[in-house]
């Protein structure tokens, strides 16, 4: 933002400071009446020049799974930062539903707001047995002294089990999470999503150096969450995307190139060109 | 009983803090009621030491908290010990009263010295016992608390965040060291009379020192164990272990280790109090780098992210360290050199960790 655009926002008449009103909440309910959950507009990043993300443009709908593929350097990863908060776009804007903006909220409001995000590289806590792990993550108060003195309740725990039940480890609740096999740490890392009740999960290559079972399971997993969720699954294995996706997005320098159908993406010629190279 | 339920699951705790109740038992007992004479006697020379040791002990503990859960390396520990001794050295100060060299009524010597008029604002209120000891909390608890906000706000972590905690107390020994700072400058404070109307020479009240260090030890001992099993505990290890992941389960990572690091300062600021009366002097060397160093091989020494190896080490290292300074003085410094590089080597868990496999081996 330019310094007297700056200006002019600290000096506009039809809102009082930003500091005076009371902290954005999202304690009021995600409203999706017109479709789309989650609203990324005219959103760019640079860092040094270089332009990660450049006037992206994307809506995704409510309980919809929606996969993201493109080259490396497309800005895929980037757009999960902006979305979770942790990189703050330059220009742009991003609405969680119709009310909630994002850009103002900061990363743990964002997660506990119901937006969950899985990294590429699957990150649990290790020292942590596996239902440690959802304990953690599982929705509740999350405040210092709250965790200080209080455990979960039965409610949150039945909600573990369930979780448990649907990645399939509940024989390995008490194991260390250092311990499982790579495929389960991926689970384990989705099922941290999902004890958090979220509206929106983003997923970063779920299936990176899966076996080829493993990549079923969890291509099984996915779309039996879409309908309850938003899932936003960025991946580089085709196969698995065209087994999974309803709808594609192509990335390309920080843009969108193509939207649509797997089959209507794969025989666009500006995606064929950005990903053979001609 | 809640004391059950924090020991049930840590033997090693049970049997470091059996023992340290066990000491403050029998050390007064053999040092008050027994004859100089008698083979069982405990000399006042080992009450001194175990006093001070067991300040030690809690000052490892409190940098173990903050480094063997939350994996934030403070290498400035000492500035907390230091101004919790500095809190207690003020209220002792002000019980000699007119009894310095030079019987001013109010005025410390090195005032009369410096040619001050009256005391200090900052010296107002150091008479009262309780008052005194509520500066020895909140003044290091309050630093900490605006350290930290900074440098976790900033997300300042890992090496970057030790370097810093080292010029803090770096900054506060050279603050210290100006005679205008009012703390007595150089030479510290000292020449302490008597603390709530016991002298501070009697026999009696070094074993009562003791006993209180021991108590401290005992009670901060549960309280870390108390917040290290609760739910906070396991969120604070997350930390440690991904802090990304923790921020995007909807965790405020910043407060979690806020909180820590003051309560971290408090008990070292405990310890530093307690330390002063046992030994008769605090003075701004206390604030120095090195010390605060040390901390930190006691702690890697026993064996961080066990609350007890803490314990374990500050005691034998600091008993090298009496046994090493009295036999062969220039030694010492790279005894202490090489103890950190093959504890890092070849003991990532320390004394703890050894002793736990040793152990594990036996079993099969």
């Amino acid at each position: 933002m330019k310094s007297t655009e700056q200006l002019r926002e600290i000096w506009r008449r039809d809102q009082v400071f930003d500091f005076v009103q009371p902290p954005p909440a999202f304690d009021t309910v995600v409203d999706t009446k017109h479709g789309p959950i989650l609203y990324v507009e005219n959103v760019s990043v640079s860092f040094d020049g270089f332009k990660a993300l450049n006037n992206l443009n994307m809506y995704i709908d409510d309980g919809e799974l929606r996969c993201i593929i493109g080259p490396n350097g497309a800005g895929k990863t980037t757009m999960m930062d902006v979305i979770t908060g942790k990189t703050k776009p330059d220009t742009g804007s991003i609405w969680f539903g119709q009310r909630i903006d994002l850009l103002k909220r900061s990363e743990h409001q964002i997660a506990r707001g119901g937006i969950g995000r899985k990294f590429q590289k699957p990150t649990v806590f290790e020292a942590l047995s596996v239902f440690e792990n959802l304990e953690l993550a599982t929705a509740s108060n999350k405040d210092v002294w709250y965790t200080l003195r209080n455990d979960l309740n039965g409610e949150q725990r039945d909600r573990i089990d369930e979780v448990l039940r649907q990645i399939g480890l509940t024989e390995h609740y008490q194991q260390e999470a250092g311990a499982l096999s790579h495929g389960q740490k991926q689970w384990l890392e989705i099922g941290m999503l999902l004890v958090q009740n979220p509206r929106v999960l983003l997923v970063d290559e779920p299936v990176a150096g899966m076996t080829g079972e493993e990549v079923e399971k969890t291509a099984e997993l996915l779309t039996s969450l879409a309908g309850r969720h938003s899932v936003i699954v960025v991946e580089h294995d085709m196969a698995f995307v065209r087994s999974i996706a309803r709808k594609v997005t192509v990335l390309h320098q920080g843009s969108v190139l193509a939207e649509g159908s797997m089959d209507q993406v794969q025989n666009d010629p500006r995606v064929i060109e950005v990903y053979l190279g001609e | 009983m809640l004391i059950q339920r924090l020991l049930l699951s840590d033997r090693g705790g049970m049997w470091v803090l059996g023992l340290v109740a066990l000491l403050a038992i029998a050390v007064p007992v053999l040092n008050l009621a027994l004859p100089p004479e008698s083979p069982f006697y405990v000399s006042n020379f080992t009450v001194g030491l175990l006093g001070k040791f067991l300040c030690f002990a809690l000052l490892a503990l409190s940098v173990d908290l903050i480094w063997g859960y939350a994996g934030i390396l403070s290498l400035g520990h000492g500035a907390f010990f230091t101004l919790g001794g500095y809190g207690m050295g003020m209220y002792l100060m002000r019980q000699i009263g007119d009894r310095g060299v030079y019987g001013h009524p109010e005025l410390m010597d090195f005032m009369v010295v410096l040619n001050w008029e009256s005391l200090p604002w900052y010296w107002q209120g150091f008479d009262m016992f309780w008052f005194a000891m509520l500066m020895v909390l909140l003044v290091p608890g309050l630093l900490a608390l605006v350290f930290g906000w900074l440098a976790f706000r900033s997300r300042v972590t890992g090496v970057y965040f030790a370097i810093i905690t080292q010029a803090l107390t770096y900054a506060l020994m050279l603050a210290f060291f100006r005679n205008e700072m009012g703390f007595g400058g150089n030479n510290g404070l000292n020449d302490f009379k008597e603390i709530l109307g016991f002298s501070l020479s009697a026999k009696s009240t070094r074993a009562g020192l003791m006993v209180a260090s021991a108590l401290a030890l005992i009670i901060g001992y549960l309280a870390c164990r108390y917040i290290v099993t609760s739910r906070m505990g396991r969120v604070i290890v997350s930390i440690r272990d991904a802090e990304s992941r923790t921020r995007f389960s909807g965790y405020k990572v910043e407060s979690y280790k806020l909180w820590l690091f003051v309560f971290s300062a408090m008990l070292a600021a405990v310890a530093g109090a307690l330390y002063v009366p046992q030994v008769g002097i605090i003075n701004p060397g206390e604030f120095s780098p090195l010390n605060s160093i040390e901390m930190v091989v006691w702690v890697a020494t026993g064996g961080r992210g066990t609350l007890f190896g803490a314990l374990v080490g500050a005691f034998t290292v600091n008993y090298a360290k009496t046994f090493f300074t009295t036999f062969s003085p220039e030694t010492w410094l790279f005894i202490l050199g090489s103890l950190f590089v093959l504890v890092t080597l070849f003991m990532p868990k320390g004394l703890v960790g050894l002793a736990a496999r040793l152990l594990g081996k036996g079993d099969k």
